[in-house]
């Protein structure tokens, strides 16, 4: 459904350096990193907004850039920043927008609009961010597109609207035929609903893979400093010590469990956990 | 029928969710033929990914407790009861087994094992 393969782009301060993953159809793929890591600019390159510098980039089969009115037919896009012309109503944006997608669907729109409780008269400079987001979802989501890509939907929101989203979400893919993307850097929203993780740290990929695999081959390890030494430590991803004890993230934990027996407590760790030490290192 | 997930349990969510749909089974709450949720509702039910309700389903499916037939959803599988009784009962064995061995390790005797597993039957 989407494929990117080795896949470059440098600019003057950042590269993202020959990135690889696949999303297949029916799954929620959640896009993780810190700030800069090249979420953003992942998803620009995916939707053409910014010229890869090589590799591949295939959506339903066929190439982003040679395909491209077909293949963004078939993708709704939530877009961390407002696209949206601000001195227009809602009406009049979905009017401008609504031409460009074969398979517009009007009813659906309105039905968003009203579950959304937003108002077609109200002009998009007056809504508040979440507003823009969920009219920016509704648009997204009315034209029948088997790949939705979003970048940052939930962060600024509330948890209650979050939580709205991801109801959403589980909805579009109730249909094993479509897929979604999404980078966000709150994890939490991930835990529940992605298939798939894939971690993108400086410009590269540090994994991709599911999301029940990722939280299971790592784990959270706690214990007294006394079992801190050189060999200790390198298995280790990432350590915080303090003065009581130390706490670090390890992969394959239960061969620690096996040198150190019942000295060590391991925790399954969170995505964030896993985040925060992968970047600390 | 009724599902319930921690998600601060150590087991992991698509075997908490097979040992459920199992105990129904087992104990006779679902039926040969019954109808399962399909695996996409069931993902949005209890909010967790896809991916681990389909691998609880092919666990069970494995096991032989469940069939999935192609669009038509998953049903529970004609059962063997006698078998199934078995099964379960070397389940216990093993944790058992396990319970013994950390005993050991603590140096706990028999006497005090058998003491705590009585409360622990009292408890419930």
């Amino acid at each position: 459904m989407l494929e990117i393969k080795n896949v470059s782009k440098n600019f003057e301060k950042f590269k993202l350096n020959d990135i690889s993953f696949n999303l297949e159809s029916g799954y929620i793929m959640g896009f993780i990193g810190p700030n800069g890591a090249g979420k953003s600019t992942t998803i620009k390159l995916i939707m053409n907004l910014l010229k890869k510098d090589s590799g591949e980039i295939k959506i339903f089969g066929k190439d982003h850039i040679d395909f491209e009115r077909e293949v963004k037919n078939r993708i709704g896009f939530v877009y961390d920043e407002s696209y949206f012309y601000e001195d227009l109503t809602i009406n009049q944006m979905k009017n401008i927008i609504a031409p460009f997608y074969k398979n517009w669907d009007e009813k659906m729109f309105s039905k968003y609009i009203k579950d959304f409780n937003l108002d077609y008269t109200q002009k998009i400079k007056k809504l508040s961010k979440g507003m823009k987001m969920k009219f920016s979802l509704a648009t997204a989501l009315s034209h029948n597109a088997d790949l939705i890509i979003m970048d940052e939907p939930t962060s600024g929101l509330d948890p209650i609207f979050r939580r709205e989203i991801l109801d959403i979400l589980y909805s579009v893919i109730q249909d094993e035929n479509k897929s979604i993307f999404f980078s966000t850097h709150i994890t939490t929203d991930l835990e529940k609903v992605a298939d798939y993780i894939t971690f993108i740290n400086n410009g590269e990929i540090v994994f991709s893979k599911s999301k029940d695999e990722v939280l299971e081959s790592y784990g959270v390890v706690k214990g007294g400093k006394d079992l801190l030494d050189g060999d200790t430590r390198k298995e280790f991803i990432g350590i915080r010590e303090t003065n009581v004890g130390f706490e670090g993230l390890a992969e394959n934990p239960q061969r620690l469990k096996k040198i150190f027996g019942s000295e060590i407590l391991i925790e399954r760790p969170t995505l964030e956990d896993i985040m925060i030490y992968s970047v600390r290192r | 029928m009724r599902i319930i997930v921690s998600n601060s349990s150590s087991e992991p969510i698509y075997e908490q969710i097979a040992s459920q749909i199992k105990g129904m089974i087992i104990k006779g709450e679902l039926e040969e033929g019954d109808a399962l949720p399909s695996i996409r509702g069931l993902a949005k039910d209890l909010q967790i990914s896809v991916i681990t309700t389909k691998r609880a389903y092919e666990e069970l499916e494995k096991e032989g407790f469940i069939e999935t037939m192609q669009g038509k959803g998953s049903f529970v599988a004609m059962q063997n009861k006698e078998l199934m009784k078995e099964k379960k009962l070397k389940v216990i064995e093993e944790k058992l087994t396990e319970v013994v061995a950390e005993s050991r390790l603590l140096g706990l005797e028999y006497k005090e094992v058998k003491e705590m597993l009585k409360i622990l039957f009292e408890e419930e």
